[in-house]
């Protein structure tokens, strides 16, 4: 085949029209294809990981817990009843960030596809999109999973309870699109890590109220649960899940303030992504 | 004539059991850590002490409000004094297997910083040594910053308690040669991750924070196979002062991990680079 | 100059079903600088791997200094300085670090090293980076390192994969230069490259690889008095016509290789060759005669271009 002819053919075939129409969802297709390829263990992970919580901490530790609270009970429910909610929004938090955090730092630094995406005629805004939805989709059924399992368990009280699905989900996608747009201008990735594990990710889920009511712990410390959204998350979990008492007001607040966190990490990420790309 | 240093050097353990796999360079990698060590970044140091602090403050504090006692050993204790000793295990653990999983794997595959250290007179077991060596210095100060921290608070009621530092040195050393015994064999790194996620059943069924009676049988017994749960019961042990031979039992179940984890590093490393 | 320091006698390695090097035979001599030249995928590196004690062989016999690496591998490697086709330095240390802590590998002492390692850092010309990390080097930078890097010991054979790729022109003078002043004490100098000139510069005596077996040996000049005519007339049609003049031209001389853009003819007298075809109303757009060189050896004997 002569040159000429290899120009004609990508004339006729490529239509910046629909690029930029879909483009973020041909990014979101290799994301996910590539997602795919782990997909058994993505699922295994899904629904191993609220089967041993559940036993452990919530049928082993509230077993102890039960007993010692009597009838009072946590937050006047079984400790199980309790935390399910609390597991919930941690698993959809979890699994957003895996599908956020590793394709940004991969697609910047480690193999460079971004840039290269780049270099066809999607954006940096449609990468960013496209990335995020890849996420929202693994979030989606990671929750579904934990939910059936929560289910199977008996943790669920209330015939509402199957709202805490998207109020989960709401949180892990606030809190991917955050770190999305954080992972995306980083430059050393090995003490993001770090700091992510141990200073963002691990204080968020042992002082969210997590375990036990957020109140409970002193004053100072309380603060982390305000801007965490696995607390807002679990206040509205719980609300639905068994009645927790809370006020109409501040069910207002917690769902408002994730769905601001989602807005912001959204708008930062596709503005940090189309100024990386274009570094 | 022209005599390098090096080759006299090397030429000196020639017919040493060994040779081939071992050069006595274990110094030098212990230089190279703390080199890194040097620039590295302060909140990486400081995040392995933080770990199991932040643990005991929320479980300590916060599951110490729902259950202020817990029955171990035949006695009540509190809840802090009950989690405090697995904890510190734990984080031994964790640091060992961060050090010799992730890390080793990026140098191994990624960077191929150990290629270039097998291209000189080092032999894989310097390698292997060398990395473990410098995770256990990590662990030792690890475990000691702890226990500075919990001592004071009353969490370690008896004067054994001091020897769960050298205790928390063995879990990691072996924890740390199994670690790069399974890295080495590892080939991509969502491999690797399926080994650090068997870590939380492992970290949820060792009776971390709540005795392992409450099981039924069948998973008593599952639960006591578990290297960790070996590790929580040595520490537990000696931290309550209930010194009894099973905590030597304990003990040599980390002694038979080095072992095995050191023989099938050396091994594979050699066939890796030897490829 | 008789003295063997490498040795190999039917050497094979295989990788699965593939066989990467194929039952060599050759052998390196004390002071000697001595290269191997074939396309990619010939077997090179996993020669040189082979005797850098680094890559276990399947069949044969290798010795090095007398030894056999599978049995000896760190004493042997106490007498190399390796630069492998692949950077693969310490990126969690920097410039200085990097050299330094490689001469403790070794073994050698702390002043030792400290003195060589300035020596080193002015040599790679990297003294404005001395304490940058890795990372932040350019790609000619970090090669320049690597070479460094294996000087550190100073080695009695140094074994280069490659080294000047990446490394803009005075970096490689000054490369050859260091090379040429090391052969003079007395190093062993072990190359494979894909730049002729660099061969033909550098080499006392050549290999040609191909599909892991060697095609030929000899010095540079031998290779080409035996591979090669004395000159070579090139000459280009544009890429529509070669294809009608290709037959007249195969006529007018013994041997001749058609390359995508141009033809090579063969010949002991390229003018008059020239002549010939303007005679024969042929009329070249472009045409030049020159002397046969080491790629054309190669040309003739892996029927490659050398920049694949
Ligand atoms: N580690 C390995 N595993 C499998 N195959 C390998 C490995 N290393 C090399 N090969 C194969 O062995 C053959 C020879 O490779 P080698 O790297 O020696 O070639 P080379 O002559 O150095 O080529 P180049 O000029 O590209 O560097 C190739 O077909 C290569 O694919
Ligand atoms: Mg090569």
């Amino acid at each position: 085949m002569s040159m000429t002819t290899i120009r004609q053919g990508s004339a006729q075939l490529v239509n910046s029209e629909k690029v930029r129409l879909r483009g973020a969802l041909y990014v979101a297709e290799a994301r996910i294809r590539s997602m795919m390829k782990w997909i058994w263990l993505i699922i295994g992970i899904a629904i191993a990981n609220p089967v041993l919580y559940l036993i452990s901490v919530g049928i082993g530790l509230g077993g102890l817990i039960d007993e010692s609270v009597g009838v009072a009970g946590v937050d006047g429910v079984k400790y199980l009843t309790f935390l399910a909610p609390a597991l919930l929004a941690q698993a959809a938090i979890q699994g957003a960030l895996e599908e956020t955090v590793y394709p940004t730092i991969e697609g910047f630094k480690w193999n460079r596809t971004f840039f290269s995406m780049n270099s066809t005629p999607l954006s940096g805004v449609q990468i960013s999109i496209g990335v995020f939805l890849a996420a929202f989709f693994r979030t989606v059924y990671t929750v579904l999973f934990y939910f059936g399992v929560m289910w199977a368990f008996g943790a669920l009280d209330s015939p509402a309870a199957w709202l805490a699905i998207p109020t989960a989900i709401l949180a892990g996608t606030a809190f991917g699109a955050l770190m999305q747009a954080l992972a995306a201008r980083l430059e050393n990735e090995n003490i993001f890590f770090v700091v992510l594990g141990r200073f963002i990710m691990m204080p968020l889920f042992l002082f969210s109220g997590t375990f036990f009511p957020l109140t409970s712990m002193p004053f100072f410390l309380q603060w982390i649960g305000w801007i965490s959204p696995l607390w807002h998350a679990t206040e509205l979990g719980r609300y639905l899940t068994y009645g927790h008492a809370i006020s109409p007001l501040m069910l207002w607040v917690h769902f408002l303030l994730l769905v601001s966190m989602l807005v912001v990490g959204l708008y930062l990420s596709a503005r940090l992504f189309t100024k990386r790309l274009a570094k | 004539m022209f005599i390098p240093m090096a080759v006299a050097i090397a030429e000196a353990r020639m017919g040493k059991r060994g040779e081939r796999f071992y050069s006595g360079r274990v110094p030098q990698l212990l230089e190279r850590g703390f080199i890194v060590f040097r620039s590295s970044t302060w909140m990486i140091v400081l995040s392995g002490f933080v770990e199991p602090v932040l643990y005991l403050l929320s479980f300590g504090y916060g599951i110490g409000m729902l259950l202020p006692t817990i029955e171990s050993g035949g006695e009540s204790i509190k809840y802090a004094v009950f989690i405090a000793p697995a904890l510190l295990a734990t984080s031994a653990m964790n640091g060992a297997i961060y050090d010799s999983t992730m890390n080793v794997f990026f140098k191994l595959t990624h960077d191929r910083i150990y290629h270039g250290m097998l291209a000189t007179s080092m032999g894989p077991l310097d390698v292997a040594l060398g990395e473990i060596g410098w995770a256990l210095l990590r662990g030792f100060s690890y475990a000691s910053a702890f226990m500075v921290v919990v001592i004071p608070l009353g969490l370690i009621p008896s004067i054994w308690g001091i020897l769960a530092i050298p205790a928390a040195v063995l879990i990691a050393f072996g924890f740390a040669s199994c670690g790069m015994a399974i890295t080495s064999y590892m080939k991509s790194f969502q491999q690797l991750e399926i080994v650090n996620m068997l870590l939380l059943p492992m970290f949820l069924f060792s009776g971390s924070f709540f005795p392992l009676s409450v099981f039924p049988q069948w998973l008593q017994f599952i639960a006591n196979l578990l290297p960790l749960t070996h590790a929580i019961n040595l520490v537990r042990g000696l931290c309550l002062g209930n010194i009894n031979m099973a905590l030597a039992g304990h003990a040599m179940y980390f002694v038979i991990m080095i072992i095995c984890g050191l023989f099938f590093t050396t091994k594979r490393l050699n066939a890796l680079f030897m490829k | 100059m008789s003295e063997s320091l490498i040795s190999a006698r039917g050497l094979t390695k295989k990788f699965g079903d593939l066989v990467a090097v194929d039952g060599i035979d050759f052998d390196v001599s004390k002071g000697e600088s001595f290269g191997l030249l074939g396309p990619n995928g010939a077997g090179k590196s996993t020669v040189m791997r082979m005797i850098g004690a680094t890559s276990q062989r399947d069949a044969g016999v290798l010795t090095i200094l007398g030894k056999d690496p599978d049995k000896h591998g760190p004493q042997i490697r106490a007498h190399l300085g390796v630069v492998p086709q692949q950077d693969n330095l310490d990126t969690e240390l920097s410039v200085v670090e990097n050299l330094y802590i490689y001469g403790r590998y070794f073994g050698l002492p702390r002043a030792f090293v400290k003195s060589k390692v300035e020596e080193l850092v002015a040599f790679a010309q990297l003294e404005e980076k001395r304490n940058a990390k890795v990372q932040s080097l350019s790609g000619g930078m970090k090669r320049r390192l690597t070479i460094a890097r294996a000087l550190v010991s100073e080695p009695e054979i140094l074994m280069l994969d490659e080294p000047t790729t990446g490394l803009d022109p005075q970096a490689r003078h000054i490369l050859w230069d260091r090379l040429f002043r090391l052969k003079e004490q007395g190093v062993t100098l072990v190359i494979t490259t894909h730049f002729m000139d660099e061969a033909e510069q550098l080499c006392d005596r050549l290999i040609v690889m191909d599909k892991g077996k060697i095609m030929a040996e000899g010095s540079p000049s031998s290779l080409i008095k035996d591979y090669s005519t004395k000159e070579v007339l090139e000459v280009r049609f544009g890429s529509d016509r070669n294809q009608e003049v290709a037959d007249s031209l195969r006529a007018m001389c013994q041997r001749i290789e058609e390359l995508p853009d141009r033809f090579l003819m063969y010949t002991e007298d390229g003018e008059s060759l020239l002549e010939k075809i303007y005679a024969s109303g042929l009329h070249p757009k472009t045409s030049l005669v020159r002397r046969s060189s080491l790629e054309d050896v190669f040309l003739r004997l892996t029927g490659r271009t050398l920049i694949e």
